[in-house]
């Protein structure tokens, strides 16, 4: 068991000390920073919300002063009356001193009819508010010389409003569901982060000490099994540390900004409602879901000779880690699809689904313990072979790409 | 009761790398192993350390069974260079050392002892990679031995080695027989072992094909060397009965005979009138016996 420490703080302490480390939680935290800061940097870089100034060349006053005052609380356009020909106005606009034109007419029944000049109308979002603006204008001025009711006016552009009410007395609120879906798909992301990264990590390592050969001094000194789950785990305290280490910094720069913001809408937004049950599974999944990946990682790591060639052997990993994120991404919307309930079983899907399902529907209990269990065994499962192919892995070299290879460190470690 | 190997034997599937081996090694002792390449020394060492388990047969040393929890009285030298190439020595030793069961105190102590035996102190905080072929095989070294083992299995040591550096790994390997280490070596260079060790085995494809006590091998060969230096002409040697090889030099010849006897029938066999610079007769070198007892069985 001393071994076992040894290993494991050799892990932890090298790689916390390295550059790569220290340079990317640097990068990371920077992220946190920018998006903790987002609005700000919108702004900075954001020249739409001063808004743009739009010429008119006034033809139609009644439209006119009705545009201009369903416009007054925007503030992304503003209008600007304009006295001078449109040749000249067209000129101004080419010469970005405004950011259209609008020729404003009404037509033979005093409707709208409208031109709009502007140096490109690809992707305009001033001329679609005008256009949106003057629409509803032109519906007005439709009803109104039809003598259509102000009452009825009004409740015409009422939306139908559906009260729902779940039977199952159990069942998910509305509100619930948001904020539950919120914080699926947040651990699901960063499950799958973790998974890819880390991973990584690991099979890197362990690539890295068998292609050096320094493996054969370190296994004659440990058991491999030792030296695999130490691998695993201290991988685990690094990832710990570094997604610690964001979380930190990202509350130390969230909370100062949520002073001038009222509790009760944090009340709402935040995760008075969820059960902390919620946050319980979320971090047994989680766990498993690593443990899972990493015992297979560091499997696939001990049977490549050369870091070069185990991005090859990875790649069914990978695969399945990002159909299970997909599968998940598609369960955010659609919990009760029969793919999401047979996959919440599958052991290398369940730690997103089953977590999913928990978050989103209601789980009877026992599935949730079925699903947990198939896990747990798989996991032994995998990692009782894994440390077979490893203490045989280890040992080999040569070119490894195949699934050959695991059948052949298999007969190496046998027991006779 | 140092290291015992009884019948020990290990197939890789439909493949024998080592047949049946039996090997009495007494502690304090120097025993050598040499063999072609695949012959199955590696196989072997690795079983020793139990880094794979032998098909059949036991090894004990001192009576007790080798595993991970014994791993502190062992010491092992791989023939490839097993180090992290971008840890400082220092670091790299020290987990190395603790992982031998090792105190984090007492291994820099012994570091630091061994890299001035060595003459090395300066690269104390350097990266491995950093290091020249021969100072990383010195850290190989160091770490193999760091932590004071009984039995010490050193692969190919001198391998990378300039000649200065091999006197001194010599001369470290010597003190540590001298302080009661039990060691075994694998060296493709006859002249090391033969140097170095009062017994040992020479394998071939995975058997012993020649085991025993130096001094014993040369006497049982009985074959000898004979070195003739003289202005005359020699070329009927070649055809005289006895001699095994004839190889022409320079200023004379150099031969194999079948025994001492026929040393005598060729020299009396010399006209009177030759001058003779030269005739010495020599013991067989290892070289020689592993060149034959290899190259009998090298189909």
């Amino acid at each position: 068991m001393n071994k076992f420490f040894i290993v494991l703080g050799h892990t932890y302490w090298t790689r916390l000390k390295s550059k790569a480390f220290m340079i990317t939680t640097a990068i990371l935290l920077l992220l946190v920073l920018a998006v903790a800061n987002v609005d700000s940097i919108i702004k900075m870089f954001d020249s739409d919300l001063e808004g743009k100034e739009v010429l008119v060349i006034n033809e139609a006053p009644t439209i006119y002063s009705e545009l201009s005052t369903n416009l007054s609380s925007n503030p992304t356009i503003k209008l600007v009356e304009y006295e001078k020909g449109l040749a000249e106005g067209k000129a101004a606009v080419e010469k970005d001193e405004y950011a259209a034109l609008l020729l404003l007419e009404e037509d033979i029944h005093a409707l709208p009819q409208v031109k709009y000049y502007a140096k490109s109308i690809a992707t305009d979002t001033t001329q679609n508010t005008l256009e949106s603006n003057l629409k509803e204008i032109k519906d007005r001025l439709l009803i109104e010389s039809a003598g259509v009711d102000e009452a009825v006016l009004l409740a015409l552009n009422e939306p139908v409003h559906i009260e729902k009410h779940a039977l199952d007395k159990t069942s998910k609120t509305d509100e619930e569901l948001d904020i539950a879906r919120a914080i699926v798909y947040v651990m699901i992301f960063v499950l799958y982060m973790a998974i890819l990264i880390y991973g990584q990590m690991i099979a890197t390592d362990i690539a890295t000490e068998k292609s050096s050969r320094v493996m054969e001094v370190l296994i004659s000194s440990a058991s491999p099994v030792t030296h695999m789950f130490a691998k695993i785990i201290g991988i685990a305290l690094l990832g710990m540390t570094q997604v610690a280490l964001i979380i930190i910094a990202g509350i130390a720069l969230i909370i100062p900004r949520l002073k001038g913001i009222d509790s009760a809408f944090l009340q709402e937004i935040g995760i008075g409602g969820v059960s902390p049950f919620l946050f319980l599974y979320g971090l047994l999944f989680f766990l498993l879901g690593y443990l899972l990946y990493a015992t297979i990682a560091a499997m696939f790591g001990s049977l490549v000779s050369r870091v070069e060639d185990l991005q090859q052997l990875l790649m069914p990993m990978f695969i399945l880690i990002i159909i299970a994120f997909f599968i998940a991404m598609f369960g955010l919307n659609l919990p009760e699809a029969k793919i999401i309930t047979i996959s919440s079983f599958i052991p290398f899907f369940s730690p997103m689904i089953m977590f999913l399902r928990i978050g989103m529907l209601e789980v009877p209990l026992w599935e949730v313990v079925i699903s947990i269990a198939i896990l747990v065994i798989t996991i032994i499962i995998l990692g009782v072979l894994g440390a077979r192919i490893y203490r045989g892995g280890v040992l080999m070299y040569g070119p490894s790409r195949s699934l050959k290879d695991i059948k052949n460190a298999f007969s190496l470690s046998k027991k006779e | 009761m140092g290291l015992k190997l009884n019948k020990i034997s290990k197939d890789f599937g439909k493949f024998t790398a080592v047949h049946p081996l039996t090997l009495d090694v007494p502690t304090q002792e120097m025993y050598g192993f040499l063999g072609g390449n695949g012959a199955g020394k590696t196989t072997t060492f690795r079983m020793i350390l139990g880094l794979i388990d032998s098909t059949s047969g036991t090894i004990t040393w001192k009576g007790k069974s080798l595993n991970h929890q014994t791993s502190h009285l062992i010491g092992y030298l791989p023939e490839e260079r097993g180090l992290y190439p971008n840890l400082k020595v220092k670091e790299q030793l020290t987990y190395l050392g603790r992982l031998r069961g090792m105190s984090k105190q007492n291994a820099e102590n012994e570091i630091n002892k061994w890299l001035n035996k060595f003459e090395i102190p300066q690269y104390l905080n350097k990266k491995v990679e950093e290091l020249s072929k021969g100072n990383q095989q010195k850290i190989q070294f160091i770490s193999s031995v760091l932590h004071d083992p009984e039995l010490l299995i050193l692969d190919e040591p001198f391998s990378g080695l300039d000649p200065l550096n091999i006197e001194m790994l010599k001369k470290a390997i010597y003190n540590l027989k001298t302080s009661g280490t039990t060691i075994i070596f694998s060296s493709h260079q006859m002249s090391h072992v033969e140097e170095m060790c009062e017994n040992l085995c020479i394998l071939q494809k995975g058997r012993a094909v020649v085991q025993g006590n130096l001094a014993d091998i040369k006497r049982a060969y009985g074959k000898k060397n004979l070195v003739i230096h003289a202005n005359a002409n020699l070329n009927y040697l070649e055809k005289f009965p006895g001699v095994v090889t004839y190889k022409p030099l320079r200023n004379g010849c150099e031969l194999q005979i079948e025994n001492e006897d026929i040393s005598k029938q060729i020299f009396s066999s010399l006209s009177s009138e030759q001058f003779i610079r030269k005739f010495e007769l020599e013991e067989p070198t290892l070289n020689d016996i592993f060149i034959e007892k290899v190259g009998a069985h090298y189909e």
